[in-house]
């Protein structure tokens, strides 16, 4: 079994799902999170140059955090949207943001601060995508984590 | 070489036409023949991505996947696959040591020359790259699939690897100092700037610059536009006469872990007829972090 020790429980689920597969499979998992991934809404697709470059990803990889400050008083607790911006040819860097945003879109900003670093290590796919282009993930998660505790210290 | 010819382009490009070894080179528009014709010289087409997901999201028909990670490198050690592993790879795809194979890929054929220079490793005969790779094939439009085909297994013999000719290994790169070298990465890579991002560094080295007296070619100045390789004449200004690179002198290039440089060894042994180059593969994660070799910073 993973370990899913620190997980929130969406990206818990994830992890374990991975896991039950053989290799050849988990790429296939990975491929539908590729597919999955929602479409920009109109005010980042009109404004790409909004979002942050994850330059660990060998493929270009936009992001953006929003947090929603009427969802709740306290800081800590407010609802985080995550937005996500990758093309078609660079499926693996799209699969990683989408398996982000299912895991981690909803969440409150404590629940996200909480991520543990190396959760994208966690999801077995070493074997199949390499190590070197999960430093991509890495980048993503704690690019996310720096725009969330930023946006939510500003609110 | 030119006997290698089986089967035979009927009408190469008078661009491929040029280059030293132009059977290393087929046209989407011959590729694309051949299938139509139901491939009656059994050619066998591999797709090699740097991104491992995207066979997956469509291919070229009769297409099979070469996954640079888990075909051709040994999963514990760091180097490629031995000679048995090898003969699976290659039999489990329908290949046999006679068999033409075409290889393509993403990013300007990076690891379609990448997967073509291991199969050199194992001499295989007659691998060859589909000239401007997926990219290409899209943008004309041609049929794309999601089928995986299921390929009979053919029986391809345990082969030795024979490395040293077109392999170089740190000590051998020690030896070559001040004989030529090329350095393929980005121009930030090889001076040595990339390892001081703020923040995010991007290299797994601990110290950034190039090999002493290597050249700065980064790998994508030999494609188009479009993928495809630069004419001859446009590869030798680059090569040649803006570089000083000699044809006849023995030559290493490399890269960040060897990939990159599988192209440029591409372009100087085939296309430009270099006749001694070999690829380091170790590249700048082996000498960047290496104790007390010599580096040089621009």
């Amino acid at each position: 079994m993973p370990d899913t020790t620190g997980l929130p429980a969406e990206l818990a689920e994830i992890a374990e799902d991975f896991a039950e597969l053989p290799v050849p499979e988990r790429l296939q998992l990975l491929l539908e999170f590729s597919e999955e991934l929602p479409a920009l809404p109109e005010r980042y697709a009109a404004a790409p140059e909004s979002m942050e470059q994850v330059h660990e990803c060998q493929s270009p990889l936009f992001l953006t955090v929003e947090v929603d400050e009427e969802s709740a008083p306290e800081p800590g607790k407010r609802v985080v949207s995550l937005f996500f911006s990758a093309p078609p040819e660079a499926p693996t860097t799209r699969g990683f943001a989408g398996i982000l945003h299912q895991g981690l879109d909803g969440l409150s900003v404590d629940e996200i601060l909480a991520v543990p670093e190396d959760a994208p290590y966690r999801f077995s796919l070493a074997e199949a995508v390499s190590p070197l282009r999960l430093r991509g993930m890495v980048g993503m998660l704690s690019r996310i984590k720096r725009q969330v505790a930023l946006k939510s210290r500003a609110a | 070489m030119a006997d290698a010819q089986t089967p035979e382009q009927q009408v190469p490009e008078s661009k491929f036409a040029d280059y030293a070894h132009p059977e290393r080179l087929v046209s989407t528009a011959w590729l694309a023949e051949q299938l139509e014709a139901g491939n009656p010289d059994g050619i066998v087409v591999l797709e090699s991505d740097e991104d491992v997901l995207l066979y997956d999201t469509g291919h070229i028909p009769g297409a099979l996947k070469l996954d640079w990670h888990q075909d051709l490198n040994d999963q514990v050690t760091r180097d490629y696959v031995d000679s048995e592993q090898f003969a699976k790879v290659m039999s489990a795809r329908g290949i046999g040591r006679d068999t033409t194979v075409v290889i393509y890929g993403d990013k300007n054929n990076w690891w379609a020359a990448y997967a073509l220079w291991v199969m050199t490793l194992f001499g295989h005969e007659d691998v060859r790259l589909l000239d401007g790779g997926r990219a290409k094939w899209v943008a004309e439009g041609r049929e794309m699939t999601k089928d995986v085909p299921t390929p009979q297994p053919a029986d391809y013999p345990v082969v030795e690897r024979v490395d040293a000719p077109i392999r170089a290994f740190k000590d051998d790169v020690l030896a070559h100092l001040g004989q030529p070298l090329v350095d393929v990465r980005s121009p930030g890579e090889y001076s040595g700037e990339l390892l001081h991002m703020p923040d995010y560094p991007q290299e797994g080295a601990m110290r950034g610059g190039h090999i002493p007296g290597a050249k700065s070619v980064p790998w994508a100045r030999a494609a188009n536009e479009d993928g495809t390789f630069k004419s001859r004449e446009e590869l030798e200004a680059i090569y040649l006469q803006e570089q000083g690179l000699k044809p006849q002198e023995p030559t290493v290039a490399y890269c960040r872990i060897g990939e990159r440089s599988s192209h440029t060894w591409f372009v100087l042994t085939h296309l430009l007829g270099f006749e001694d180059v070999r690829n380091y593969d170790g590249s700048w994660t082996e000498w960047g972090n290496a104790v007390r070799v010599p580096v040089e910073k621009k």
